[in-house]
């Protein structure tokens, strides 16, 4: 009995952490994020909305992935007449293909600017405005100060923030509440036909707030993502270690 | 009721060159000009005049007259030049001042002469004062422009008109005071008509079958029964706002306080009448003379004080007050309906109609510039980088739908970049391909999808499009340009897939 009641305590106080810590319990809208068994490893199993999120990547390869993996979500996660501002100094962004990852390419607003100061400056005025669901900047780099001031604009406005971001031999220390790491993965081939299969990815989630980091490989079906059928043995190594670390 | 004064300047071009050389207005004077092959008067001042020079007259004539005959080249845009000047000069009568050419001004003078105590004293002021500046003028009041303009040239007693008299005004005058054609003039007169009111009382069917429309519309407007419509030479703005200062501003803080001022006028003005602010000018007129602008504009009609403060806050500080500003100036000079919506008891979020979308992208425009902000809507084309177009508004519909039944990759290069490919067999996808000194190893492909040129935009080959993934799980797309066999294709990278 006691057993029971320790835990219950335990979360009630990690509820508060989190209210004290800016997150307001998206209570009003419970959104199905479509992340499959990753929805676990966050906080009360929900995605953090209202908060910037970091993805990081190495490739030009890469940002594609991290592009496509980000494209499912916020696909998920917006209301279906959403608007998403897409902030940019060197966008390669092909908008109709967005169309295939359930986004509307039409509702999407791109800002093209010229220098990363100007994106700074952009990305703070878009996610102080209520009337936007996501704003995505690219960026080349970020720090503590900057994204701290993005953290205090969503919680404000509760808009959801993306920022992408090459990979640094040192990165710097963030406000966001999540780092990604997106990492292309040989297809997944359909009842041994020949070609393309479908697109599948390695889904790191470095860094999560009062969550548990982890690793997934994971495919986008029907607009859902779902776990790999046959992840590689070094996707099942991880987790088996980040599961024992956390137990 | 509607007054207008017309301005006749005897001797405009005269004038103004005895005025550079005052020793000329004893002289006889003419300008002259080319024409045919001989020389011509084109204008005379009134020395010269009363000698019996006309204008039109061949120079050598002339000179025969008076041998001692002052002579300079005239300028061909001379009067307008000249007219421009005094009419602005003359924004001080009434703001309404339009350029008569060749010789004359129309003022707009509806409600200004109770300013200088009556008819009498305004026309009379307006004669003391352009006479003191060496002008030879004719001022005429009426109701019409029409009526003032053939009164001021022809009119013989009074030149003021009083209300509603202008018909009695105009009947002893010739046709010519009607601004007719030289054409119609001459055909008047060779019937006899030598005064207007020898043909008013005609049927109208007959004048027009005669002389054409030109007489009866001219008549109208003389009469008033056509409305005339008067070009200003500075446009008037309706929606305008100003705020002089007792001391010159030299603070950024006293500029907003400026701004906030005007805008809360201007937005109040706005509000009543349904308006929105489309593109907006805030002048600041400084003591040395110089006038700062900062312009701005919106994406859609606005009249939100704080969000218009906001527009202009970015860019407050490229104005410079030097000395100080003594005026600010707040013009609206494009405004559309804007009609205020029923207030809602919850926000709704996303649409692209949202209040605050337009809000933000106004910011941003007026921070970077409109260019920056691009929406894209499907285009009936295959050639991928003709697939979409840019929007030109927010609102914009969807004129066909977004095409999911070919794999496009989500990122493109700007423009394909060349690869060094090995390919088996025509037409088969490639072995590897090098790119930027990295070898791909091809394991699994797609395609070809053929895309053809769309001949009647641009000529050149078709595209045969491969989806490629390599061994490390990349995915890029591959194309070939032109036919295996034509020994002249070559390969290109077009982008990444997720």
């Amino acid at each position: 009995m006691s057993r029971t009641s320790k835990a219950d305590i335990f979360a009630a106080l990690q509820s508060d952490i989190l209210r004290l810590q800016g997150f307001k319990p998206s209570s009003h809208i419970q959104v199905d994020a479509g992340l499959g068994p990753l929805i676990e490893a966050f906080p009360n199993a929900t995605f953090p909305l209202g908060a910037v999120h970091e993805f990081r990547f190495e490739k030009i390869e890469d940002s594609a992935a991290t592009n496509g993996f980000l494209s499912g979500l916020l696909s998920n996660v917006i209301a279906e007449h959403g608007t998403i501002l897409w902030i940019s100094a060197t966008r390669t962004l092909f908008p109709p293909a967005l169309k295939n990852y359930g986004l509307q390419p039409d509702r999407c607003i791109f800002i093209d600017l010229k220098n990363q100061k100007e994106v700074m400056w952009a990305m703070d005025e878009a996610l102080k405005c209520g009337a936007l669901s996501a704003v995505v900047g690219e960026v080349n780099e970020i720090d503590f100060t900057a994204s701290r001031r993005l953290q205090l604009a969503v919680e404000k406005s509760q808009v959801t923030g993306f920022i992408i971001l090459p990979e640094e031999k040192k990165i710097n220390t963030t406000a966001c509440v999540s780092r990604w790491k997106i990492t292309a993965l040989p297809s997944t081939t359909i009842d041994d036909l020949p070609g393309i299969g479908i697109p599948k990815w390695k889904v790191e989630l470095l860094r999560i707030r009062n969550g548990k980091p982890g690793v997934w490989e994971l495919e986008l079906r029907k607009g859902k993502f779902e776990q790999s059928i046959n992840p590689s043995a070094e996707t099942l190594k991880r987790n088996t270690e980040s599961i024992q670390q956390t137990a | 009721m509607s007054t207008y004064i017309a301005i006749w300047f005897l001797h405009l071009n005269t004038d103004w060159f005895s005025l550079r050389q005052p020793v000329l207005k004893t002289l006889p004077l003419v300008l002259r000009t080319p024409s045919h092959g001989r020389m011509v008067i084109t204008s005379t001042n009134a020395v010269a005049e009363s000698k019996g020079i006309r204008k039109g007259m061949v120079l050598a004539d002339a000179r025969a007259i008076i041998p001692d005959l002052q002579i300079i080249d005239d300028q061909a845009d001379l009067p307008q030049k000249l007219l421009r000047r005094i009419a602005e000069w003359c924004i001080r009568f009434t703001p309404i001042v339009a350029v008569d050419l060749p010789d004359g001004l129309l003022f707009d003078a509806s409600g200004c002469s109770h300013l200088w105590g009556g008819d009498e004293a305004y026309v009379g002021d307006i004669v003391k004062r352009l006479t003191q500046r060496g002008y030879n003028i004719r001022v005429a009041l009426a109701d019409t422009p029409g009526a003032a303009w053939a009164v001021a040239r022809f009119g013989n007693d009074s030149l003021i008109i009083p209300k509603g008299k202008q018909l009695e005004a105009i009947l002893p005058l010739p046709p010519e005071a009607l601004r007719l054609d030289v054409e119609n003039c001459e055909r008047l007169h060779k019937l006899g008509f030598h005064q207007i009111q020898q043909f008013i009382n005609l049927p109208r069917a007959s004048l027009r079958r005669r002389f054409g429309q030109q007489v009866l519309t001219q008549l109208d407007k003389v009469l008033g029964s056509e409305v005339e419509f008067l070009d200003p030479v500075i446009p008037v703005v309706s929606y305008q706002e100003r705020l002089p200062c007792l001391e010159p501003i030299i603070t950024v803080t006293g500029i907003e306080i400026a701004l906030q001022e005007l805008l809360t006028m201007l937005c109040l003005r706005l509000q009543q009448d349904q308006k929105g602010v489309r593109t907006a000018i805030f002048k600041s007129y400084r003591v040395d003379g110089k006038i700062e602008h900062v312009e701005i504009s919106t994406n859609r009609p606005s009249h939100h004080v704080k969000h218009l403060f906001k527009l202009f806050e970015l860019k407050l500080s490229s104005i410079e007050p030097a000395l100080g500003i003594e005026l600010f100036v707040l013009e609206a000079s494009k405004v559309e309906d804007h009609f205020s919506k029923q207030e809602k008891m919850w926000e709704d979020t996303g649409g692209l109609d949202d209040i605050r979308l337009a809000e933000l992208l106004d910011r941003i425009a007026s921070r970077v510039g409109m260019y920056a902000i691009h929406r894209y809507v499907p285009a009936e084309h295959y050639w991928p980088e003709r697939s979409f177009k840019k929007a030109n508004s927010l609102q914009e519909e969807l004129t066909t739908s977004w095409r999911t039944d070919k794999q496009r990759p989500l990122q493109i290069l700007r423009r394909p970049e060349r690869i060094e490919v090995t390919a088996p067999i025509p037409d088969y996808p490639p072995m590897l391909f090098i790119y930027k000194g990295r070898i791909h190893k091809i394991v699994k492909a797609d395609g070809p999808e053929r895309i053809e040129q769309e001949w009647w935009l641009q000529q050149g080959q078709h595209r045969d499009y491969y989806h490629v993934e390599d061994e490390s799980g990349h995915r890029y797309w591959l194309f070939r340009l032109g036919h295996y066999h034509d020994k002249i294709f070559q390969w290109f990278i077009h982008g990444y897939f997720s």
